[in-house]
């Protein structure tokens, strides 16, 4: 049997949060971590955790499963369990709503503040704006973020300041504008990033790259923006 | 966002940049002074080594370098953890005085330095 511990809080019920054991029977099946949520949600109705597309595209199941950051959906129980035991908690870091779902303002408040769209000040052309294979492969291993949070949660710098620094997530979508031919806002994006805090707290530990369920590289992307700030300012 | 006047050079980038350039003399030094501390040395080479001209600057680099590395790297430390954030109005207070604190200790160090490299 294997020994799942889950963290439970209910703000209405509960002074405190606690983790709660439950046995369960994988009947030998490597399954996902969300399988195991799933059926012991079917036992207990109350356990809480947001879920959606169970393939790792949408992102809404990240979690901290034995201590590192993932999606539930696309983590099989034999990448992460240990003797036996899974421990299910929240993404660090983040205020909890209730059990497993965290409240992912300040991380999404971050996101905003990068701007997140194209913008161009040339006139629109007829169709659309061309971009050559090559412009368009710089933007390769930054526009698959699906923004899930597992990065800026593990990342410490995040956790103590989430108003002042962007976090990995926010800086990777940064630098995808940044990257963007098509894009002419570049100055204006950089100097809204010069400050000590938006992408210098970052001192490049890259618990990101190491969770990023996508497999992607925020530490890469935070350099290349450094670079850029570099290159302007000196 | 407000500026973080307290920073070293009110800058990211700048602070990034002089936190690598201070870090790449500070090992320069550092070797140096291994390097003549290793190799045998004795009051009389010692006093000589400190009597020429580029020994004290490359020293005075040195100890200007420590000071602004130390200053960038523990600013980020409080501003990381004795914030309002962390622990409330009293982070503020922390964050100030920690800043001041530093700051004096640092001051004296380069004072005192300078003191003591030109001298004897």
């Amino acid at each position: 049997m294997l020994q799942v511990s889950i963290y439970r809080y209910n703000p209405e019920t509960d002074q405190q949060p606690y983790m709660q054991e439950f046995q369960f029977d994988t009947e030998g099946k490597d399954l996902m971590v969300l399988d195991v949520l799933e059926q012991i949600k079917a036992q207990d109705s109350s356990v809480t955790y947001r879920r959606s597309c169970r393939e790792g595209v949408c992102g809404s199941d990240g979690l901290n499963i034995n201590g590192k950051n993932g999606l539930a959906c696309i983590t099989p129980l034999s990448a992460t369990v240990k003797n036996n035991k899974l421990v299910v908690r929240p993404l660090p870091g983040l205020p909890v709503i209730r059990d497993l779902v965290v409240d992912m303002s300040m991380f999404y408040a971050q996101y905003e503040k990068i701007q997140p769209y194209l913008q161009n000040n040339t006139p629109a052309p007829a169709i659309e704006r061309l971009q050559s294979p090559e412009d368009r492969a710089k933007l390769d291993g930054l526009y698959e973020c699906i923004l899930c949070a597992c990065c800026s949660t593990s990342c410490p710098s995040f956790w103590w300041n989430p108003d002042r620094f962007i976090g990995p997530a926010g800086l990777l979508q940064a630098y995808r504008f940044l990257a963007d031919s098509r894009d002419t806002a570049t100055d204006e994006r950089l100097s809204r990033l010069d400050d000590p805090f938006s992408v210098f707290r970052c001192h490049g530990i890259q618990n990101c790259v190491n969770v990023c369920p996508k497999g992607l590289n925020p530490t890469r992307a935070i350099g290349h923006i450094r670079t850029m700030l570099l290159t302007r300012a000196t | 966002m407000v500026t973080a006047v307290t920073s070293f050079g009110r800058s990211g980038t700048s602070d990034w940049l002089v936190q690598r350039v201070s870090g790449v003399i500070l090992l320069a030094y550092f070797l140096f002074i291994a390097w003549v501390v290793l190799s045998g040395v004795d009051y009389v080479s010692w006093k000589a080594l400190f009597a020429q001209t580029w020994v004290r600057v490359f020293s005075l680099m040195a100890l200007l370098s420590l000071a602004a590395h130390a200053w960038i790297g523990l600013w980020a430390v409080v501003t990381d953890y004795l914030t309002e954030r962390m622990m409330g109005t009293t982070g503020n207070v922390l964050r100030i005085s920690s800043q001041l604190a530093i700051a004096l200790v640092l001051f004296v160090y380069v004072v005192w330095g300078v003191q003591v490299l030109w001298g004897y």
